[in-house]
């Protein structure tokens, strides 16, 4: 490991957390961000939470299609179907 | 699962081009608010929005006979709509949120605010916590009103950032799904992404340990 990336700050690190979950780090990049929240409580608990956010997020429901909008499109669709 | 799509899309545009209503009633709950979301990128009102996703549905009205199964159908549907929302863009002489999916980090944002650290000359510890992140209330978490938190948040993001957080996030869908019918390419796609995810859990995290 180089001496750059030993020194990955904690300020560094939180850039990097969603190219970490997206599995885009290099594998360099990827052991020292490891080795970091291995060894820091801020940083581990700072990945949790993002991890929490995004399952929290996938829990909100898709918005329904408001009955007016929904009364429009098949007004349109009717019309294109008589065609 | 790319199969099982496929076979979905199949019998969706078999249903489609045989007039069936209830084919596009599907379609239109699948994707319509994805749509909206999309389009609101491009123009400045929802208003102009929603014209963008009638047009679009008659574009795939139109389209859906000559519609070939190379793409899914879903990222046909998009293409559709990016192209008519960026002419109406265009028209509306909106060039800004192209930049935001073009050049997402010509202005920097920090994902926490740098007086969370340390300065980066601190002598032991630069650019290390200085108020480190503490475990959120468990109990909280799945609270309705935490949920409604989250909503709100990504309502306030750039229409951008919230275009691709609901998405990825919201919608479940994949890092290509999204990056095709955003025409984004995977870097600012995950900018983007980022910078959103970010601005949510600050959210979160403001309004978990505010009574702490
Ligand atoms: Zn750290």
């Amino acid at each position: 490991m180089s001496t750059s990336i030993e020194q990955l700050s904690c300020q560094e690190l939180v850039e990097l957390v969603t190219n970490y979950l997206e599995d885009a780090l290099a594998q360099e990049e990827r052991d020292s961000f490891e080795h970091h929240i291995a060894g820091c409580t801020g940083c581990h608990e700072y990945v949790r939470q993002m991890r929490q956010t995004i399952e929290l997020t996938g829990r909100l429901t898709t918005a329904d299609v408001s009955p007016e909008v929904e009364a429009k499109l098949l007004a349109v669709f009717r019309d294109w179907k008589s065609r | 699962m790319e199969h099982a799509v496929s076979l979905d899309d199949a019998r969706l545009v078999k249903a489609l081009r045989a007039r069936d209503e209830r084919a596009f009633e599907e379609l239109m709950r699948m994707y319509n608010a994805s749509l909206l979301r999309v389009a609101q990128i491009y123009v400045a009102s929802r208003t102009v929005a929603e014209e963008v996703v009638q047009e679009t549905w008659i574009g795939v009205f139109n389209g859906i006979d000559r519609f070939e199964t190379r793409s899914s159908l879903k990222t046909w549907i998009f293409r559709i709509l990016t192209n008519i929302a960026k002419t109406r863009g265009q028209r509306e002489g909106r060039t800004v949120p192209f930049s935001a999916l073009e050049r997402p980090d010509a202005v920097p944002e920090a994902a926490v605010d740098a007086d969370r650290f340390l300065s980066p000359d601190h002598e032991r510890w630069p650019g290390h916590w200085a108020s480190k992140p503490e475990p959120w209330p468990e109990e909280r978490l799945l609270a309705a009103e935490t949920r409604e938190l989250v909503d709100r948040a990504i309502e306030q993001l750039p229409p951008a950032q919230r275009a691709v957080i609901s998405l990825r996030d919201v919608e479940g869908w994949s890092s290509e799904e999204t990056r095709n019918a955003l025409g984004v390419s995977e870097t600012n796609q995950r900018v983007l992404l980022h910078r959103a995810r970010s601005k949510v859990r600050q959210a979160l995290e403001d309004y978990l340990m505010e009574s702490q």
